[in-house]
């Protein structure tokens, strides 16, 4: 990654779930100033600021937190990449302390969602009197339904679905399965949305969202968000030895977008940026997958999870059911995923995702995860992935 | 006398402008000259290799469900699949299939049909595709 190493100082998220009393702002207040003081720093040490917030891509969410939080003039990056805005708003701080732009840079991703009901849906289309073609198919009314779907559970159900028609193993039980470790995983994250344990039985007879998802096997609207205090060396050795000691190293920060892939604008493939982002983080890191402690991956739906076992070799291609069903992704096996409980459980607050997942890895390298710590973790990944699409992955260590 | 032409009586219309309507309806893609990438969308160059010019060519209308889902949302459960007609994915609805596990199958077969959307205020028919179990 260059000459020059890039540092977490400060990190920070709130709790996940329903916040009636607090608005946009107020969440990422909280997040925010809790994070600089984690870092031991003030808005004054901020040089650049990165901010992510889906709902309200346009309203200049950065600015305005500056106004609650501190107006010191450093240029504002509000950025939106889909479930990937969060990691984005990450990247655009370490890209402009990596260049040399600012000693040190400050991410946020933030979001209300609560109650918001089905993303990806569109709304009726005004009535014509007359079938009036539109848009790039020249359809003559919404597509939804008629040719396919284009609703999130709906998406995400066919791309494991898929997986399962490539590799075969795959079946209903066995993706409720994966959704029964991350309910599990919840009940030792007080930040979770929802911290309930399941049955699989529980799991599989809950409300039927799109096939194979039940509603737990989806992630949770919700509101939340989270933030992050980057640095280079220099700032990071300018610190007082208590805050250097809890630094944690960014080893790798990769953001892609899909390239062509056959049938890639039929279904979203999800898989190939993945896997493509995580070639180049370990790369960059100089780690393998075999070295990682722990690893956030973006289980938006049960049915997500599993191929991304796989776009992040954590298994060998085509092996993701047989790395599930070894045990390896739960809290006490090989190769622990989604110890925070997922987005099944932690819930899914757009923008502060890709922001939260980096800040559990931080938890664990620290020592400071509590109850859910997975000792003597050294090495980290976080995953997240935006449909559209643009996965963010970013490898963690342990200062040495 | 001429003999009247029946055919402009009932004026159809497609779903979709790659919809193409007749005896035999079948699906038709933009195919990238260079590389034979295929769309079914408006193009404006080819996302594969950049080039731009296209042809009109006309997609297999039968083939395999490589992935599916059952929508069970809104008031009634539809399967949306993904068929690979003889290379070509096509994204549709499933139609006359019962949308249960136990009667939808990966690798099933399955070929176009077609189905009437109803009129509009001038007389004018939509037709929508879909496909369905072969036979």
């Amino acid at each position: 990654m260059g000459s020059e190493d890039i540092w977490i100082l400060g990190s920070n998220m709130t709790k996940f779930g329903k916040h009636p009393e607090k608005d946009v702002l107020d969440l990422a207040s909280e997040a925010s100033v809790a994070a600089l003081r984690d870092a031991e720093m003030t808005m004054s040490d901020i040089g650049v600021l990165g901010v992510g917030n889906l709902m309200n891509a346009g309203a200049g969410i950065g600015q305005q937190l500056q106004k609650q939080i501190g107006q010191t003039g450093v240029p504002v990056f509000n950025v939106s990449n889909a479930c990937a805005t969060g990691a984005t708003a990450l990247r655009v701080a370490i890209m402009a302390v990596k260049a040399g732009e600012a000693d040190v840079g400050m991410a946020v991703g933030v979001e209300k969602l609560a109650g918001a009901g089905l993303l990806g849906q569109r709304g009726p289309k005004p009535q014509s009197e007359t079938w009036e073609p539109s848009g790039r198919f020249g359809a003559i009314g919404s597509t939804e339904g008629r040719i396919g779907t284009n609703i999130m559970p709906g998406v995400f159900a066919q791309v494991g679905m898929e997986y399962g028609h490539k590799y075969g193993g795959t079946s209903f039980e066995l993706f409720a399965r994966i959704s029964e470790k991350n309910h599990a995983h919840s009940t030792l994250n007080p930040l979770a949305a929802y911290q309930k344990r399941f049955t699989l039985d529980e799991i599989m007879n809950d409300v039927m969202i799109s096939y194979p998802n039940t509603r737990p096997m989806c992630s949770g609207n919700c509101d939340g968000a989270a933030a992050m205090i980057v640095v280079n060396d220099g700032k990071k050795n300018s610190m007082p030895a208590e805050v250097q000691k809890r630094a944690i190293k960014i080893s790798a920060s990769v953001l892609t977008s899909d390239p062509w892939e056959e049938g890639c604008q039929i279904l979203p493939d999800v898989n190939t940026l993945t896997r493509n982002a995580a070639t180049q983080a370990y790369e960059q890191a100089g780690i393998g997958p075999e070295d990682l402690d722990l690893v956030e991956l973006h289980d938006c739906f049960a049915t997500a999870e599993l191929v991304h076992y796989d776009n992040l070799m954590l298994c060998e291609q085509g092996g993701a059911v047989d790395f599930f069903e070894s045990g390896a992704p739960w809290r006490d096996g090989a190769k622990p995923v989604n110890v925070s409980g997922g987005l099944q459980s932690k819930g899914h607050p757009i923008a502060a995702t890709g922001i939260a997942n980096i800040h559990e890895i931080v938890m664990h390298l620290r020592g400071e995860a509590g109850d859910r710590q997975i000792e003597g973790a050294k090495v980290g990944l976080a995953h997240v992935i935006g449909l559209g699409s643009a996965c963010g992955v970013h490898i963690l260590e342990k200062a040495a | 006398m001429t003999e009247p032409d029946n055919s402009a009586l009932i004026k159809q219309v497609p779903f979709v402008d790659y919809l193409v309507l007749g005896e035999e309806p079948y699906l038709i893609s933009n195919e990238c000259n260079q590389c034979q990438a295929r769309y079914f969308d408006r193009r404006n160059a080819c996302a594969r290799c950049f080039g731009d010019q296209f042809t009109k060519v006309k997609v297999a209308s039968s083939g395999v469900v490589t992935s599916f889902t059952i929508v069970e949302m809104g008031p009634v459960p539809y399967v949306s699949a993904v068929v690979d007609c003889d290379g070509t994915p096509v994204r549709c609805t499933l139609i006359g299939v019962d949308p249960t596990p136990e009667k939808v199958q990966l690798g099933m077969s399955v070929e176009l049909t077609t189905y009437s959307m109803g009129e509009d205020s001038e007389g004018t028919e939509a037709i929508a595709f879909g496909f369905t179990s072969a036979r």
